[in-house]
């Protein structure tokens, strides 16, 4: 592949992937509007298009348009930088994310991946480390009790919670031997016994469980989310900012939870390997679109209120539709390849953030010295412990 | 193409560093460090120290300078009070020996490199496993003698902060 071609091909996978990236994080905002609503038995956005559709749409038309205030009390350069650093850190760590494997369209031969660093690992968590500062500087700019109190809150927890996360992160590293996403992935292909996934989730479940919680306090999430607790700060570090500038701080919290599912699905999910051997596997997109398409069928044809009539059936349309791409795509190798690894990638994020979304509509927030003892005298040790039983085993085992 | 991005992050660290110097407010030289660190971490990643760039990263730009701005933060330092009020006849002497001053040092830093071509781009094996390796064999010894001396400083630290019973 010449340099010209190497250009093009990446600029192109850097439009798509900026492009869905975008879009999916102002969808998980209607997605968690609409699932905590139905935990907690409301509808959740139901005016904007059908069933809110279009809400994230409007929100954003909203935001943009709304006057960025700038408070006269506040501190002008870190004010507007802190919104800027956040959301650019947390946007950036998906160029290291890889969706699926080699793929050739055509003449041209590449990865699903932007980028592929041999230190991919290391790289989000660094990005993830410095990522703070957009919310520290962010409260300590805005020159208000309540902000300070969420910024200095923030970076307290950030460093707390990184450690066990950084020994969580260790412990599959040294399975697998290797610090790259690409390798990571490949690591985990394979069956035990023929159908159990050889992902590192069956080791080292200690560990998964470990990161996904010190996930939630990296990301700021219910029921780590003392930053911004509205009942005691107003809204935290960001009580002073509007507009864009807030958006800005909202987008980089779902980017991060976006990156914290990536990285889960990646080092203990067996990345885009199906859970199942590879001809069995190929039918379960087909019979999950399938079914959804029935279903919404069914109760298109026996309406429960009167827009089900029209709704209702189109959905299915679109379900029936998806369902016979991935039924047409079984006899063209490479779709194939493509499909099967964007569906069992994005299932797994999806099925993590959903995990994400049910935690905050179910669990109440920690007291703050509550925050601090677990993350110290709880999950410290407990990764510890599960970093050097891998490694005993580790070292044991090779040679 | 690699000079180019190590004169801009050279520049940058430099420019940083000035910054740092300069800055009355607190939280403003913390964030120059912070810029110092970063770029440096670049020019380690284009040697080939990949894992010491994202080391450099993840401990002192990640860890170290948070608890810094933290804890600047937590004391609610304000912008240092500048007294400097000197006449123009000191003010021009003193660029005159500064410049001085940098001239000479950059004489001497001259004349000590030695006559060889320098490191080139890339040249280090700086990945993990390198590091690891080269940790564990030939810098055993030292490793060891700096974990003690950290168990030190940590224990030290819980006596500080041990409550009184």
């Amino acid at each position: 592949m010449n340099l010209f071609n190497f250009y093009i091909v990446s600029l192109v996978k850097v439009a798509v992937v900026a492009f869905v990236l975008l879009t999916t994080l102002a969808y998980l905002q209607w997605i968690e509007r609409k699932v905590i609503a139905h935990v907690q038995l409301r509808v959740g956005p139901y005016r904007v298009g059908p069933h809110g559709l279009l809400q994230p749409l409007a929100d954003v038309v909203k935001l943009i348009t709304k006057e960025g205030l700038i408070p006269s009390h506040v501190n002008k350069l870190f004010y507007l930088m802190a919104p800027f650093v956040a959301v650019t850190l947390a946007l950036i760590s998906i160029s290291v994310i890889p969706f699926g494997p080699e793929i050739k369209i055509g003449p041209v031969d590449t990865w699903m991946q932007l980028t592929d660093l041999r230190i991919g690992i290391l790289f989000v968590i660094a990005v993830s480390s410095i990522g703070v500062y957009g919310v520290a500087l962010g409260g300590w700019a805005s020159n208000n009790k309540y902000s300070l109190l969420g910024g200095l809150r923030s970076s307290a927890q950030m460093i707390s919670y990184e450690l066990p996360l950084a020994l969580a992160v260790a412990a599959p590293l040294l399975l697998a031997n290797t610090l790259s996403f690409r390798e990571m992935v490949s690591y985990q292909s394979g069956y035990w016994l023929g159908f159990i996934p050889r992902w590192n989730l069956f080791p080292e479940i200690l560990g998964f469980i470990v990161f996904m919680i010190a996930g939630f306090a990296e990301t700021n999430r219910v029921p780590f989310d003392l930053p911004e607790a509205e009942n005691e700060l107003v809204a935290g570090f960001h009580t002073e900012y509007s507009s864009m500038n807030f958006a800005a701080f909202f987008m980089a919290e779902y980017a991060n939870m976006v990156t914290v599912t990536a990285v889960a699905t990646l080092l203990f999910l067996g990345g885009w390997q199906p859970p199942f051997p590879e001809p069995y596997s190929n039918f379960v997109p087909i019979l999950v679109f399938a079914i959804g398409g029935l279903i919404a069928l069914y109760h298109g044809l026996n309406p429960a209120r009167r827009m089900d009539k029209f709704t209702l059936p189109a959905t299915a349309l679109v379900f029936l539709g998806i369902a016979a791409i991935f039924g047409l795509s079984l006899f063209v190798p490479m779709a194939k390849t493509i499909l099967m690894a964007l569906f069992w990638f994005c299932g797994k994020i999806l099925i993590l953030l959903f995990v994400f979304i049910w935690v905050r509509a179910t669990l109440p927030r920690f007291r703050y010295d509550q925050l601090m003892r677990f993350a110290w005298i709880f999950l410290f040790p407990i990764s510890m412990l599960n970093l050097l039983a891998t490694s005993l085993i580790v070292a044991l085992t090779t040679k | 193409m690699t000079a180019l991005i190590f004169i801009v992050f050279a520049g940058i660290a430099v420019f940083c560093a000035i910054n740092l110097v300069v800055q009355t407010h607190p939280i403003a030289s913390a964030l120059s460090l912070i810029g110092v660190m970063g770029s440096l971490a670049i020019l380690y990643l284009q040697l080939g120290g990949e894992f010491i760039a994202a080391a450099q990263v993840i401990v002192y730009a990640g860890a170290i300078m948070v608890l810094f701005v933290f804890v600047i933060m937590l004391l609610n330092a304000g912008a240092e009070a500048v007294s400097f009020q000197a006449s123009r006849f000191v003010r021009y002497l003193g660029a005159l020996l500064l410049a001085a001053f940098l001239g000479l040092i950059s004489l001497i830093i001259q004349a000590a490199l030695p006559k060889t071509e320098g490191v080139l781009f890339g040249t280090f094996q700086g990945t993990a496993l390198d590091v690891g390796r080269k940790l564990f064999t030939t810098y055993l010894l030292p490793f060891e003698v700096t974990s003690v001396l950290i168990l030190i400083a940590i224990v030290g630290a819980i006596v500080l902060a041990r409550k009184e019973v």
